[in-house]
């Protein structure tokens, strides 16, 4: 057993009732830190029922509850104030359907988004949707609302979660939708817990549409010498009729480039792949698969680069690589969903990072669009606005406080201190 | 009776407040002007709206609830009233806040593949302004004429061809709302993934009952290479049927797989001649589209699977005139039935796409043990059906026993795993039905989203939830927040 790292690891009556809501509970390891900060106690249940008495009892002894699937993305979001508990879900780790005749799967939420990939495609199907950091979890996945390359396509969680079942903070389990694609019988509850950080209630099980294994896929790439050759490019693919599976710009200081995926039959692949090349022109050439995101997903503590998401509407893409292009930080994502990812390295200080996101959000929000500071080390969080201006927060406070009115979940990790 | 006044006194501050902010053709008060916006698409239901309001801009709207708020008066929002569930069926002591004077496209944006419209703005029309620009907005509900984009938003309107495209949720990416407190936020934008919590998905299909959407942004999405529409004639819905899972099995998502049974084409070929083949016990029509070489390799595949499936005639579209007489026998169904029975009940259940044998036999059971018709036409690939029970009014118990045979038919969706509805909504019609598909804890959970914008239930009060949650007070201490928080003074992100 590890050994606690925290002065006063949870005990008493409180420790003896999360003991007895769940079997499996530990003293908290290094591993176990959320964002820095050390839980009480790490509580692991084995099944929706005792993720329910484990909140239960944590709400009659008014602790604070943080959910971890494979804790990959723990430390996204600003770090929370307090974590009595830290609710490790992995337990719950088993693909419990695949109905291939029915392009659906159920999942536990602790299952590797990878495991559930490979059930699925057994049956030649798959979760449309791209694994960006190794070795997450379902339910981290849906909580942080993650999403890749193929979102040009396929969308993101919220177009593919179908079903869910989620803990509330009082203990009470709850589902919304089911097990079909076409569904409005009352609010779509999965909507809400999509990109949540675990401060609405705990994922428990998912649901997914799912789509058939492309026969084929090819990258086309090419490079761009300037911002607005970039925007060139990604709208001349938008426009056109290569029902791109993805477009991928890259930048950094010595420049970028784009990257066009074609996905379907091959004779069909084929085609499109020569129309793509065609379009982009003489420089433009097929590749294998493009480069990995701009930061280090397994660095942790002040390793850690500055992670950004940018988002813009598909025409501002050269506004912000100009900007970007400006900071120096190096970037990459989704052009033609009109997301990006943007890293500025380890070690960078405080203020010179705040100013990059400063820049950065304007610039975007120029066009549309956001800054969200994705993860950073914990100078960076304290120096600079994680979340910057979020509207209908209000909104979002009183949803925040039916669901969980003590304010037990994940508490302050979300939007406004949520 | 001293409620009943003081609900009147409501609504006449209501009323004057709307005089003073709309121009006075907007405001609706005379008793049979009032009468023609009792009911929506589904005309059983009626109730005569105390007053309405036909706002011509957002503030205007906005004006309106705010006066239903301080006055705590029930109100509804209603689109083009082409709703099949009563989720616009007016409440008698509300107000009726008609979106349709607000019909403008606003923005169109096709670098951004995105349009800005009103709440009014009939669907196809967004289409056809996209058209030119070589774009269209997918979700097609069959009344795609006549609905209006707010209608959609409310109802999450899906259509035929969401089975490759996605539904209104898919689509919608961007809103202006007014609260129910008559509050304008934005939620959402023209770039995906605002930060904070996805609010425009939970209003999004919340049938009018968490406020009112003033403006929406839509996804444009670029016209197809190619479009090839096939109408396969097969003995019975079993080999209909077995075609469309072998089709799906093959690694094909067509745009659309439609079938309509016997008495379904049979309706249709009263009402608008379609000329679909002969003897027929099932159609499928088939959309494909996409890339032209993939069309043309799918379109190979589709032929051969449904083929060996045994289909006895299969019809392609040569031109756009001959799609669009394919399309018309499917979209005018419903309507056709009233060509072969008096009165009818639209159904609107799903079921997984592999159970459909299995639940049209015990459907075919139903009719043949009851003496109800069923006629069926649905949306096959994704499972959602549309069972037509058809029953003469005129007839003692007729309605009942139709009423029972529909009610039955919801059960066996929800045995299979289903749904009570796939595109119609719940409105005021299947609010009993919830319960059988949700527990009271699913139900209390929806009601807490419905609590948190709605706390004094004006907003389409009645709808999707057979019994209303109280909200209670919203608790005042939140743990860690600092005073200043607390008293909204400063925010910390």
């Amino acid at each position: 057993m590890a050994t606690s790292i925290r002065p006063e690891t949870l005990e008493g009556t409180a420790r003896e009732a999360i003991a007895s809501a769940c079997a499996s509970v530990s003293d908290p390891g290094e591993a176990d830190r959320v964002d820095g900060l050390a839980p009480g106690v790490v509580a692991r249940p084995a099944d929706t029922d005792q993720v329910a008495e484990l909140l239960r009892a944590a709400a009659a002894h008014d602790l604070t509850v943080v959910p971890r699937g494979r804790g990959t993305k723990l430390s996204w979001g600003l770090p929370p104030t307090g974590a009595d508990v830290l609710l490790d879900v992995s337990g719950l780790d088993q693909v419990l359907d695949h109905a291939a005749g029915d392009l659906i799967a159920v999942t536990q939420a602790g299952a590797r988004l990878a495991d559930l990939q490979e059930v699925v495609a057994r049956g030649g199907q798959c979760l449309a949707l791209d694994e960006t950091v190794p070795g997450s979890s379902v339910g981290g996945t849906l909580a942080t609302n993650t999403s890749g390359p193929r979102r040009v396509a396929t969308g993101t969680a919220r177009d593919l979660l179908i079903g869910v079942t989620v803990v509330r903070a009082d203990g009470v389990v709850a589902k919304a939708g089911g097990r079909v694609v076409k569904n409005v019988a009352g609010y779509d509850l999965g909507k809400l817990v999509i990109g949540s950080l675990g401060t609405l209630g705990v994922i428990t099980e998912a649901v997914f549409r799912l789509h058939p294994v492309p026969e084929a896929r090819r990258w086309v790439s090419v490079p761009v010498a300037d911002p607005a050759a970039a925007q060139v490019a990604v709208q001349s693919v938008l426009h056109s009729q290569a029902v791109p599976g993805a477009i991928e710009v890259e930048w950094g200081p010595s420049g970028g480039r784009v990257h066009v995926l074609l996905e379907g039959r091959p004779d069909g692949v084929a085609g499109r792949t020569e129309s793509v090349c065609s379009l982009l022109g003489d420089s433009s050439a097929e590749t294998e698969e493009v480069p990995a995101y701009p930061w280090d997903v397994t660095a942790a503590g002040d390793d850690r680069s500055t992670a950004l998401k940018l988002t813009f509407a598909l025409s501002g893409l050269a506004k912000v690589l100009e900007v970007v292009h400006v900071t120096g930080v190096r970037l990459r994502g989704s052009a033609g969903a009109g997301v990006a990812y943007a890293a500025v390295a380890p070690g960078t200080p405080p203020d010179e990072v705040r100013s990059v996101v400063d820049a950065l959000r304007e610039a975007c929000a120029g066009v549309g669009g956001t800054l969200v500071v994705v993860d950073a080390p914990a100078a960076v969080k304290a120096a600079v606005d994680v979340w910057g201006p979020v509207p209908a927060l209000d909104l979002m406070r009183r949803v925040k406080d039916q669901f969980d009115p003590d304010h037990r979940l994940a508490p302050g990790r979300f939007v406004g201190g949520i | 009776m001293d409620e009943a006044v003081a609900a009147v006194a409501a609504v006449e501050a209501v009323t004057r407040r709307a005089r003073e902010l709309l121009p006075a053709d907007a405001v609706v008060t005379d008793r049979a002007r009032l009468r023609t916006y009792e009911c929506d698409g589904l005309a059983h239901y009626r109730v005569t709206p105390a007053l309405v309001v036909l706002p011509r801009d957002a503030a205007q709207l906005a004006g309106v609830v705010r006066a239903c708020a301080e006055h705590q008066v029930p109100y509804v929002a209603r689109g083009a009233g082409t709703g099949l569930s009563g989720g616009a069926l007016p409440h008698a002591e509300g107000v009726l806040v008609v979106t349709s004077q607000m019909r403008a496209i606003t923005d169109m944006r096709p670098e951004d593949q995105r349009a800005v419209v009103e709440p009014g703005v009939i669907n196809l029309d967004v289409t056809r302004a996209a058209t030119p620009h070589g774009y269209y907005y997918a979700p097609d509900p069959s009344s795609q004429q006549i609905c209006s984009i707010g209608g959609n938003v409310a109802e999450n309107s899906g259509g035929a061809h969401c089975l490759k495209y996605g539904f209104t949720t898919n689509h919608v990416v961007g809103a202006d709302f007014v609260t129910p407190q008559g509050e304008t936020v934005a939620l959402g934008g023209i770039a995906p993934d605002s930060p904070g919590y996805d609010l425009l998905g939970a209003v999004v299909g919340s049938e009018g009952t968490l406020g009112i959407v003033t403006s929406a942004t839509v996804r444009l999405v670029r016209l197809p290479e190619e479009v090839r529409t096939v109408l396969v004639g097969f003995e019975s819905t079993d080999h209909a049927g077995a075609a469309t899972s072998a089709i799906i099995a093959a690694g094909i998502v067509p745009a659309a797989i439609e079938m309509m049974d016997a008495l379904a084409i049979e309706a249709a070929e009263a009402a608008v001649h379609c000329n679909y083949p002969e003897g027929a016990g099932a159609v499928l029509v088939i959309e494909l589209d996409g890339a032209a070489v993939e069309v043309e390799q799918e379109y190979a595949e589709v032929e051969r699977l449904c083929h060996e499936n045994g289909s006895f005639e299969q019809r392609l579209a040569t031109d756009p005139v001959d799609r669009a007489l394919i399309w018309k026998g499917r979209k005018s169904a419903f309507a056709a039935v009233g060509r072969i029975s008096p009165d009818y009940i639209v159904q609107d259940g799903v079921i997984p796409r592999t159970a459909l044998p299995e639940v049209l036999k015990a459907i075919a059971d139903l009719s043949g043990d009851s003496g109800v018709r069923v006629a069926n036409v649905f949306h096959a690939g994704d499972g959602n059906l549309h069972p037509l029970v058809l029953f003469d009014d005129s007839v003692d118990g007729a309605g009942e026993a139709a009423e029972k045979v529909s009610g039955a038919i919801l059960d066996l969706c929800i045995e299979h795993g289903g749904s009570i509805t796939g595109e119609h909504g719940v409105g005021m019609d299947k609010s009993k039905y919830m319960p059988r598909m949700y527990n009271d804890d699913d139900l209390d959970t929806m009601q807490l989203v419905r609590c948190a914008f709605d706390p004094d239930n004006i907003s389409n009060p009645g709808k999707v939830f057979p019994t209303p949650r109280l909200c209670g007070e919203v608790p005042g201490r939140k743990k860690g927040a600092p005073p200043l928080q607390e008293a909204g003074l400063a925010e910390v992100f």
